[in-house]
Formats: C-alpha cells, sequence, structure tokens
C-alpha cells in the first residue's frame, strides 16, 4: 500500500503502458528531460530513452499529426498537449483529421492514439490557461474523451485508453495533480464508458466529473453531517462513451439531479445529459434537472474571481439544499 | 536529340510511365464527362495537366511505401495502383467506391495501395505523413512516405511545423510541392514572400532547394527517384517543387476565368506532359503502336471500370451508422 499522486500517477501510467507494450511512445513539449511543465512525466526519458519519449518543438500540429500517422500504422501514441487550451492551435487535427478519418475511410484505418492534456482551473493563470474543454471534444463523433478524478483512475483508465483502438482525449485536471490516495495495486484497468459512485445516497443525484466530482463528493459529505440530506454522488469518469445506464438506475431512485460542471455554461455537458434525463427517465423526476456550471464567462486570473467563477463546494451545498427544500 | 545509347530511364520504365499517366488523364476526363451527365454531385477537384507529379511518384515508389495527397487526389489514387471503378464509384457515390461512398472524391483512401488519405483541410496532411514516417523510423523498416500538396499550401502554419519536424527527427519522407501557380483563384505570387513558394523556404529548414518541371516525366521520374532513395536510405527527408498548370479550374464550380488566355494556351498547347511524352517515347524510337495498343487498352479499362461503377448498387442507408468506432457502429452511450 503506498500513497501516490495524481501526478505521479500520470508518468507511473504512461511507463506501465510503455513497459507492456513495445507500440506505445510517447511525444509532447517539455516532456522528456525536463520532466513535463507539471511534472507529470518524470523518469519515463531515464527509463524508456529518446526513442520512445520525444522531446517536441513548439508545434502542435505536428505533433497531433504525427502521433495521428504513427497510429495509422498500429503504433500506439500517447502525445501530450501541454495545456487544454493550445487545442485550440491544433484542432484540426483532432477535429477534422483524428476524428473523422476513420469514418470517412469505411473503417481502413484505425487512430488508436491516446492526447493527454492539463485541463481545468484552480491555478489563477488566466482565460487561456485554465480552460474546461471536456465539451469541445465531446460534440465531436469519433472521439472519446475521458477525465479521471483521481490517482487510481489516473492508472486504470489510462491503461484502458492506450489499449482502446479509437482516439481518446484524456483531460487530466491541473487542481487535482497534488491529490493523493492511498494505493493497493498499480496496474489496474478500468473500462471507459463505466461512472463510478463517490457517495451513496438516496435524495439526489449530484454528476460530476474530473475535479467538479471531487467537489461533488465533498458537498455530499457536509450535506449528510449538516443538512441530513443523502447525495449520490457520480462521478463520470468519461463523457464519451457516456454511461447512461448508471445515470438512469440513479435518477430512478432519486428523482432529483444537479450537474456540475466547470465549462462555461452554453452548451455544457450537463445540457445533454439534461435532456438524455428527460427524455428517459421524465416520468421519475420529482423536478427539473439543474445545472451548476462556471458562468458564461472566460475565467478570470485574481484568487478572488476565480474562486468565485468555478463552482465551489458550497455553491454545490446551496444547490442542493435550494432544490430539495427550496430555500 | 535524344542520346538513346546514354538513356538512364529506358523503354520499359518509360512505357510503365506513359500508360499510368495516360490512366489518369482518361480517368479525370471520364470524371469531368460523368460530371456533366451529373452522374458525380459534389464537388472534385481534377488533376488534368498535372499526371507526370503522380505519375513519375506511382512508377518510383514501392508496395509497402505511404503516400498522402490532397483532395486534388484522383490521379495520386490511380498512381499507387487503386482501381478505377473504385475511385470513380466513390466519385459517383457508389458501393464499389473506395469508401463505399462515405468518404467522397476529396477523401479517397486506399491503405492497401498505401494511399493513406486525401485530405481537404490544407496543410494538415503533412504532418500526419510526418507520422507514417516515424512510424517507419520507429520500427527500423524502411518504407518512404510521400506527401503530396499545392504552392498555396505553402503559407499554413502546418507546413513549416512539419518541415521542421521531418527534419530535426531525420525522417524518411519526401514532400512534393505541386506549384501550379494558383491556389484557389489567387496567382501565388501575389501571396506570398519569395519567389518559388516551396523551395525558397527550403533552406529554413536546412534541406535542399529543388525546383523541377513537373511536366517533364522523365525529369519529375529521376527527381522522385532520387529523393525516395535518399528518404530510403535514412539521409532523410526532401522538399520538391515542381512546376506546373492545371488545365481546368480549381474545382468542378471554377470556369477558371482568372488566368489569362495565352498563358493557358502555352501550358495546353506546349507543355502538356502527356502530348509531350507522347513524342518523347517517338524519338526514343519506340514504336508507335505499341503506344497506341496502350492507348486501346487504357481507354477500355476506364470504359469497363465506368460500366461496373453505373451498375454498382448505391451504399445502403445503414451505412451512416458504421464506423465511427473501431466497434464498426456510432453508439456513444450505453
Ligand atoms: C485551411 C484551409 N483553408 C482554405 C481552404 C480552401 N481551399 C481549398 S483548396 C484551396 C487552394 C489550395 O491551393 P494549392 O495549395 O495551391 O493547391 P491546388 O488546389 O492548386 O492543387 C483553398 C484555399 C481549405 N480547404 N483549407
Ligand atoms: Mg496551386
Amino acid at each position: 500500500m503506498a500513497q501516490l499522486t495524481y501526478r505521479a500517477s500520470v508518468s507511473l501510467a504512461i511507463a506501465q503502458s510503455m513497459r507492456k507494450d513495445q507500440k506505445v511512445f510517447f511525444i509532447g513539449e517539455d516532456v522528456g528531460a525536463a520532466g513535463g511543465v507539471f511534472k507529470a512525466t518524470v523518469g519515463l526519458l531515464e527509463e524508456f530513452g529518446k526513442e520512445r519519449v520525444m522531446d517536441a518543438p513548439i508545434s502542435e500540429q505536428a505533433i497531433l499529426g504525427a502521433a495521428m500517422g504513427a497510429a495509422m500504422t498500429g503504433l500506439r501514441p500517447i502525445a501530450e498537449i501541454m495545456f487544454s487550451d493550445f487545442l485550440a492551435v491544433c484542432w484540426d487535427i483532432v477535429a477534422n483529421q483524428i476524428a473523422k478519418t476513420r469514418y470517412m475511410s469505411d473503417g481502413q484505418i484505425n487512430i488508436p492514439l491516446v492526447i493527454r492534456t492539463a485541463n481545468g482551473g484552480g491555478s489563477k493563470f488566466g482565460a487561456q490557461h485554465s480552460q474546461s474543454l471536456e465539451n469541445w471534444s465531446m460534440m465531436i463523433p469519433g472521439l472519446k474523451v475521458v477525465a479521471p478524478s483521481c490517482p487510481s483512475d489516473v492508472l486504470g483508465l489510462m491503461d484502458s485508453a492506450v489499449k482502446d483502438p479509437d482516439p481518446v482525449i484524456f483531460y487530466e485536471h491541473k487542481s487535482l495533480y497534488a491529490f493523493k490516495e492511498e494505493i493497493e495495486q498499480t496496474d489496474i484497468s478500468i473500462p471507459i464508458g463505466e461512472a463510478n459512485t463517490l457517495h451513496e445516497g438516496k435524495d439526489i443525484t449530484i454528476i460530476g466529473l474530473a475535479l467538479m466530482a471531487q467537489r461533488a463528493k465533498e458537498a455530499a459529505l457536509i450535506l449528510k453531517d449538516k443538512h441530513d440530506i443523502n447525495a449520490k454522488v457520480i462521478d463520470l469518469r468519461s463523457l464519451v462513451p457516456l454511461d447512461l445506464q448508471t445515470i438512469k438506475k440513479s435518477v430512478i431512485d432519486t428523482g432529483h439531479v444537479l450537474t456540475v460542471e466547470e465549462n462555461p455554461r452554453l452548451c455544457g455537458w450537463g445540457a445533454e445529459i439534461s435532456s438524455l434525463i428527460s427524455e428517459h427517465c421524465f416520468k421519475n423526476l420529482k423536478g427539473p434537472v439543474t445545472r451548476v456550471t462556471t458562468p458564461h464567462v472566460p475565467l478570470p486570473s485574481a484568487d478572488i474571481l476565480e474562486d468565485n467563477t468555478i463552482p465551489s463546494v458550497e455553491l454545490i451545498v446551496n444547490e442542493v439544499i435550494k432544490k430539495l427544500k427550496g430555500e | 536529340m535524344v542520346d538513346k545509347l546514354n538513356d538512364d530511364i529506358g523503354e520499359e520504365k518509360r512505357l510503365q510511365l506513359w500508360e499510368m499517366m495516360l490512366k489518369l488523364r482518361l480517368v479525370e476526363k471520364k470524371a469531368y464527362d460523368l460530371f456533366l451527365q451529373n452522374l458525380i454531385k459534389g464537388t472534385s477537384h481534377l488533376a488534368l495537366g498535372q499526371e507526370a507529379i503522380a505519375g513519375a511518384f506511382g512508377v518510383a515508389l514501392k508496395q509497402g511505401d505511404y503516400t498522402f495527397c490532397t483532395y486534388r487526389g484522383h490521379a495520386h489514387t490511380l498512381a499507387r495502383g487503386s482501381s478505377i471503378e473504385g475511385v470513380l464509384g466513390e466519385l459517383m457515390g457508389r458501393q464499389c467506391g473506395l469508401m463505399k461512398g462515405k468518404g467522397g472524391s476529396m477523401h479517397l483512401t486506399d491503405v492497401d495501395k498505401g494511399v493513406m488519405g486525401s485530405y481537404a483541410i490544407i496543410g494538415a496532411h503533412l504532418t500526419i505523413a510526418n507520422g507514417t514516417a516515424l512510424a517507419s523510423k520507429y520500427n527500423k523498416t524502411n518504407e518512404v512516405s510521400v506527401c503530396f500538396f499545392g504552392d498555396g499550401t505553402t503559407n499554413i502554419g502546418a507546413f513549416h511545423e512539419a518541415l521542421n519536424m521531418a527534419k530535426i527527427w531525420n525522417l524518411p519522407i519526401v514532400f512534393v510541392c505541386e506549384n501550379n501557380l494558383y491556389m484557389e483563384y489567387t496567382p501565388i505570387h501575389e501571396v506570398t514572400a519569395v519567389e518559388h513558394p516551396a523551395a525558397d523556404r527550403a533552406g529554413a529548414y536546412d534541406l535542399d532547394k529543388i525546383i523541377v518541371d513537373g511536366n517533364d516525366a522523365d525529369e519529375m521520374l529521376r527527381t522522385a527517384e532520387k529523393a525516395i532513395s535518399k528518404a530510403r536510405d535514412g539521409k532523410g527527408p526532401s522538399l520538391i517543387e515542381a512546376k506546373t498548370y492545371r488545365h481546368s479550374g480549381h474545382s468542378r464550380a471554377d470556369p477558371g476565368k482568372y488566368r489569362p488566355d495565352e498563358e493557358v494556351k502555352d501550358w495546353m498547347e506546349n507543355k502538356d506532359p502527356i502530348k509531350n511524352y507522347r513524342a518523347k517515347l517517338l524519338d526514343f524510337n519506340i514504336n508507335e503502336k505499341i503506344i497506341s495498343e496502350i492507348e486501346e487498352k487504357i481507354k477500355d479499362q476506364v470504359e469497363k471500370a465506368t460500366e461496373i461503377s453505373m451498375a454498382s448498387p448505391i451504399p445502403e442507408i445503414k451505412e451512416i451508422y458504421t464506423d465511427v468506432w473501431a466497434n464498426g457502429g456510432s453508439e456513444w452511450h450505453n
């Protein structure tokens, strides 16, 4: 049994995949000698050498293009985009090329690659280094979208992402890199598309992802201790594929749903989930599905501004009380 | 006069090249006819006039090598040995099409032949071609990757990112700029800082400046073979700028009126790669009967393939929902 940070679980997960399969290599900016700007890839170059751990120029299109081309031949690249915000400069490769080539080629080409990227706010980096962009990739057919909320999920989901025959975007949350967990076994696999229950409860279903799942869990503990409300917290773990069955089961149990999203309001993933719930579980609902999101603004930088923009534990607690007690 | 005794190419290869170029020409012409009959919908970008480039590489490459081309890619696809009905069928949206109608004219793909796709967003495929080249290096195999693109493509960032990466990692790749003097409708010199849009940038990536007459099939073949050997021998990437001209407009919708009449006339009459190559074959004393037999054979192939494509059924509607994912389907939730 060892304590592992989310950060350390990233490099361990990559290393485990690379040990198991010679076809796996890793490419990104400042990832090798420097160990990554978040120090999430320390030790990989030393273990695997320059041929499998490639320090690339600041060329996001070229990095993802090279990863895509290599994947087309059957290799299994893991490519890093330093901050998810930088996906915007290589979005053509992601959205037009990687996502669509299998379909357009009528299945002639598989693209088994993983794009890992540091996502989300909390670091006071301002609007171009803090975004939560899971919903950008969720809306494009052909991409799988994973966002782990804890070290064991990083280990288990990375294993599956690397083995997956389809392209996976793996959103690591910057504010979770220091998150610690006791881990018994590190070489684990968690299927992509299975949500995880972080807290049991029958009064309301709170659905979150990554940092928001952890905040929802904290909120659930407070709701139970101080307000006698038992909330079920579902950590989706992946948006595509989405575990609709787990959501449905819980909605049937509780009849109340709150989604907690870090992205700005419009077209956030919670809107799609809300629509699915009204389509599939309308009769089980005791009230409208509601959403907590970052307001529809670019993320500001100052402590007080950022802290009041991204959904907090208190906000989640208050929203739940408002929903259930009308306060 | 030609020096038959010091001929580095030889009759056999020349006839191969002749047959190849002719096939590309006649299929494109057929595609144009089928458009006029409204049997091909959507858009299409013909490479009429540019056959010597695709043809030369088609002859020079080996099975297992990878090629990447643009939306102007019918010729490049055929040049790797893809079937004519596969190409025409795709243009017509038939089941016999290379991708059963799911990709269309701009995305011809035939992995078995090394045709790793045709790409319609300018620049992207230069970066992707680096990836197959990287894989060859990683696996220590000796395939070569070749990436074709237009003059206009030299002004997008991906071109520059890709060349730099290919050079620093010494990738087995050949970049081929088909400079047909125009991007879509704008002359390339009006929007480019240098005279030779690709070749003048080569130095920035420590590559040789290579400019070739892309309508001279023999020269094109020599240049292609040299660059391919260099890549195969582990000596790194090349960037070739091949000067050429498209006989038709940019795409189906374009009559090409922005080009001066004399310019078009000069390229059509004096610099047509096919016309000139036929004359060259005769100069080399190749029997005209052999040349004509090849012509007849190709005409026949194109007609037969057209019949096959026209008789092929249209795709089933359920195809819409296949092959988004590797499991064959399109479901995104359980
Ligand atoms: C990123 C991007 N910008 C613009 C276009 C629209 N477009 C399609 S073809 C073309 C011209 C390309 O010119 P060139 O590279 O010279 O190729 P050619 O068509 O002459 O073969 C343009 C601008 C595009 N497909 N992708
Ligand atoms: Mg052009």
